[in-house]
């Protein structure tokens, strides 16, 4: 009868719901207990090596770069975020990362910006998922310099002044150009002038709203450079992408690895360590994808940077992880992934850097064009008014 | 009043309480009624209302915590934020409607196959799914459909030689965000009005009939009276769902910010401008605002519409 | 006549007009030819342009090396062990979820019919309430609440079945409003009275009494409800708990056409599911309806 049916319901309602209690505590035991035995494990390597993990501010300080990676490895994982797999060959640097020490990553929030970033540091401070490490632009990480640890890495000496803060709070870690990458199907593109040209009809995406992504704002910056604009004047660029708008030519879709394949998005402007990867995957597919920097307008770039947080839950691992980017196999690896790391010039002095990437690269031999912050100021404000044309109709 | 369901008029509270033995007065059964909604409340009360105090908190404070209402006055004075409200209702209300009317078709279609059939039960488990399908997926899919290098738009070109769908620059303006967010409100429409068309009455049909009325005249005078109210309060739920929508508008339209939502997210998360999330929450409180004083239009409809049961 | 079934229950044959229809032995007004042509005409357009776009994710999915076909993409899937667990995950915070919905909002809802009408519209405020706030605000003032249990409830409180406290959240106006369907489309208020003054208390009259009454919209508000659950990714990935969603979309970002690939499969997987218990709950159902037509022995 209807009731026997809704009391078995209800029977296997509550099994299944004491099941799921009894599973998930046992399965969360795994990452959970992973904050427990750190704290253990972390002591008991404070033991041994002269400081705790957490307060260490270089290798030397727990006994060397294989101590650190140990100690993190007792630790079991690290938190990254904002680290997507295909965005500077993340992807491969978390492969090689996990296969040499035996850390698990546990990647979070891949899309978030540098401002998502801290938040999820400050929202999970304490619940053991908070993030270790911050990928920061670098607006962002000057304004929360009380959220990070300060670590020199083993390659500190190599890094250049400018390129880092004095105790370590923060280090640049990459940078790349921004591009203009497209099918070579639709044509041949070397400066952004030609993007006015109609043949390119619904054809061009700008990743990202200037006023919210990195990728976006400094592609304005380019397309002033290259329209008689400056760092300081980013009208012209503003302009110019009206002039797009208003023919067709700029499409408002958020471009992304899956319009760039099916070819809805045919020509992006972006950072080259976005788009260089996808010049091997696109191949096989049909898609001749060519990345290049415009030839009108001086290089523009953003170096990122790296920062330990001050509450990481995994800090031994964390300082791994560090270390591991700082390091040949790790700069060479965003190297690889179209990104200029910040130790090149040191590693072209000293030979480990990989030929062939940088030869993919092709960078330009100007000088980049990098926006103070002071300029960055002027030119939001200047968006925030003006940045209402591609209003739908 | 309140719109009680088909039937008889209600009795008193206190004669209907058979409880043996009573429980007292009336006064204190009457606050005991009230007691009965109290899990519900403390419910909401914790995971509903304390984060929305706690975003209000935001919204009239500045950065450094200091109580300010100039957040609140941007809403009203800065054209882009009234700009991007007024297309945000105008959206919502579009495909709401659309949404409704369409689902309400592909309801009436579905409901009149067997209750128990398979047909049915493969539209109740495809709706649910589609109705929460949404994001940067269904604006791919809806790229990779009417884009211009699109399935449709090349087949309806190449095949059927017609011109129509070619200039696909419609899916990057209002209308294509009308249209992509219509895939995900009927489905909604169908799950959510199905329960109500399953109320209908074969007796009343047949008695409508036997009156000598036609299908037109018992839809106007017996089916549409019916379920109006069931009909508003889908429509409501249509419009706030699309009113709140984010991730699907985020990826069709990553320029210029013309929505509400997409205004919140900017203010909330930028990688360039810092500062403005007290911004974002002012605004967010202004969605909440617009959405109270629709439910309140919804409220005055619905007293006209189930005027007539009782 | 002998025994025939309690005039109340569900599995009584229709009769009086008090009675709630049962499920299964009526239907909508008969189908004339000129509407049946109509009907089948909404059905193919309406879900033709419902089934299209998915169309076009299967056939970028399933794009392999120099012009063929492969489905490479799904075989990335299978590999992946990280989204097993998720799937794990995500269907135990589903159950919480539909549970604590069901638990919290059917007395609630047929307590305010019955008992106090005057705050049937509040509580019909409160649950469209959180469909009012985008959930990258939500978030905003749910993550302290998260950091709290997160800091002091140990194992339970940094787990990730704690989703289902807001997910309950999340799926209320949805349920609500398939829930308010079926109980508009019920007398209620008669049905509730006739139970209580034959004797049974509350928990029997809601559970064995209305309940059965209301099926289609119990099974609607469910049938939202997991699919949210399984669908839902912003309040997720902003608190950091590896459910479904999360984990295929940072599969996505390896590979965009694994991207397509696994989103399409979450979907069809979701869609399984749920025809599955469409067809327990309607299942059921059959059984009443068989039950209705015996003849009275």
């Amino acid at each position: 009868m209807q009731n026997k049916q809704i009391r078995f319901a209800a029977m296997f309602g509550i099994t299944a719901i004491l099941l799921a209690a009894c599973s998930s505590s046992g399965a969360t035991s795994a990452p959970a207990s992973a904050a427990a035995p750190s704290a253990a494990a972390s002591q008991s390597a404070a033991a041994s090596a002269a400081v705790d993990a957490k307060d260490a501010k270089s290798a030397a300080d727990m006994g060397g770069v294989d101590a650190v990676c140990a100690a993190g490895k007792t630790e079991g994982q690290v938190t990254l975020i904002a680290t997507p797999a295909n965005w500077a060959n993340y992807g491969q640097m978390i492969t090689d990362f996990s296969a040499k020490y035996g850390i698990k990553v546990q990647s979070d929030q891949p899309d978030t910006d540098s401002a998502g970033e801290i938040k999820a540091a400050t929202d999970l401070a304490g619940t053991g998922r908070q993030p270790d490490i911050f990928d920061l632009g670098s607006v962002v990480a000057a304004a929360h310099l009380d959220m990070y640890a300060p670590y020199q890495p083993a390659t500190w000496a190599d890094i250049p002044d400018a390129n880092k803060e004095a105790t370590g709070l923060w280090i640049n870690n990459y940078t790349g150009f921004i591009s203009i990458a497209y099918d070579t199907k639709v044509g041949e593109i070397t400066k952004a002038a030609d993007l006015a040209d109609a043949k390119y009809k619904g054809k061009v995406a700008l990743n990202g709203d200037p006023l919210k992504a990195s990728a976006g704002f400094n592609g304005v910056v380019m397309a002033a450079l290259a329209n008689g604009g400056s760092a300081d004047n980013i009208a012209p660029g503003v302009d110019f992408f009206k002039k797009l708008s208003d023919s067709g030519n700029l499409l408002p879709v958020d471009p992304n690895d899956a319009s760039v394949a099916s070819g809805q998005t045919p020509i992006v402007i972006d950072w080259t360590y976005n788009q260089g990867g996808l010049i091997a995957s696109l191949a096989p597919k049909g898609i001749t994808w060519k990345v290049t920097i415009p030839s009108d307008a001086p290089p523009v770039a953003a170096y990122y940077n790296e920062a330990i947080n001050k509450d990481a839950a995994h800090p031994a691992a964390a300082r791994c992880w560090v270390e591991y980017v700082f390091s040949d196999a790790g700069q060479n690896t965003w190297l690889k992934g179209f990104a200029l790391p910040v130790r090149l010039a040191a590693m072209q002095t000293a030979g480990t850097a990989d030929a062939a990437a940088v030869a993919a690269v092709n960078a330009p031999a100007t000088a980049p064009v990098q926006l103070t912050q002071a300029q960055i100021d002027t030119a939001t404000k200047y968006l925030t008014d003006n940045w209402k044309f591609i209003a739908i109709k | 009043m309140t719109d009680s369901p088909v039937g008889a008029p209600r009795p008193p509270t206190a004669e209907a309480d058979s409880a043996p033995g009573g429980v007292g007065s009336r006064r204190f059964r009457g606050a005991a009624n009230y007691l009965a909604l109290l899990p519900f409340h403390a419910y909401i009360a914790v995971f509903l209302i304390l984060p929305t105090l706690i975003v209000a908190y935001g919204a009239i404070t500045t950065a450094s915590g200091t109580p300010t209402l100039e957040n609140v006055a941007l809403l009203f004075t800065d054209e882009t934020f009234v700009d991007a409200f007024g297309k945000s209702i105008q959206l919502a209300l579009s495909t709401a409607i659309a949404g409704a009317v369409i689902g309400a078709l592909l309801a009436w279609a579905v409901v009149r196959g067997d209750p128990n059939g398979l047909l049915r039960q493969l539209v109740i488990a495809a709706s649910g799914v589609l109705a929460q399908f949404g994001g940067v997926m269904l604006a791919f899919a809806f790229l990779a459909t009417f884009g211009f290098n699109g399935l449709a738009t090349l087949f309806v070109r190449d095949s059927l030689h017609l011109e129509i769908l070619t200039d696909a620059s419609w899916l990057y303006s209002l209308t294509g965000l009308v249209v992509v967010y219509t895939y995900f409100q009927i489905p909604l429409m169908l799950i959510v009005f199905l329960p109500s068309l399953d109320g209908l009455r074969q007796e009343w049909y047949d008695a409508s009939e036997s009156l000598g009325g036609s299908s037109w005249s018992f839809w106007r005078n017996v089916g549409g009276p019916i379920l109006a109210p069931s009909f508003l309060g889908a429509l409501l739920l249509l419009f706030t769902n699309a009113f709140s929508a984010y991730a699907t508008a985020a990826a069709l339209i990553s320029q210029g910010s013309p929505i509400i939502t997409l205004q919140i997210a900017g203010s909330l998360s930028s990688e360039v401008v810092l500062g403005r999330e007290n911004v974002g929450k002012a605004l967010a409180l202004g969605m909440i605002v617009v959405v109270s004083l629709v439910m309140l239009l919804y409220a005055l409809i619905q007293r006209r519409a189930s005027r007539w049961v009782r | 006549m002998s025994a025939t079934p309690s005039p109340l229950s569900a599995a009584a044959p229709q009769g009086g007009a008090l009675v709630a229809r049962p499920k299964g032995a009526g239907r909508a007004p008969r189908a004339s030819r000129p509407q049946t042509g109509a009907r089948v005409a909404i059905l193919i357009v309406v879900l033709g342009y419902l089934i299209l776009p998915l169309f076009a994710m299967l056939e970028f999915s399933t794009r392999g090396d120099f012009g063929s076909r492969s489905l490479d993409a799904y075989a990335k899937i299978l590999s992946n062990q990280n989204l097993v667990d998720s799937v794990t995950t995500s269907l135990q915070i589903a159950l919480l979820t539909v549970v604590g919905m069901l638990v919290l909002l059917v007395p609630t809802m047929v307590w305010t019919i019955v008992r106090v009408p005057r705050m049937r519209r509040v509580i019909e405020f409160l649950c469209l309430l959180p469909l009012a706030i985008p959930a990258i605000v939500l978030v905003v003032g749910v993550a302290p609440i998260y950091r709290f249990m997160g800091q002091n409830l140990g194992k339970v409180g940094g787990s990730p079945l704690t989703l289902a406290l807001i997910d309950i959240i999340l799926v209320l106006p949805f349920a609500y409003r398939a829930i308010d369907a079926s109980l508009r489309s019920i007398d209620t208020a008669t049905l509730a009275d006739a139970a209580r003054s034959l004797g049974a208390g509350w928990p029997r009259t809601i559970i064995e009494v209305i309940v059965p009454n209301i099926r289609g919209g119990v099974l609607s508000a469910s049938v939202l409800s997991i699919a949210l659950v399984l669908g839902e990714y912003t309040i997720s990935s902003l608190l950091s708990f590896n459910t479904l969603q999360v984990v295929i979309y940072l599969l996505g970002k390896q590979d965009p056409f694994v991207s397509v690939a696994v989103s399409l499969s979450a979907l069809i997987f979701a869609f399984v599911l749920l025809i599955v218990i469409a067809r327990v709950a309607g299942g059921t159902d059959r059984r009443a309806q068989t039950r209705a037509e015996e003849p009275a022995a």
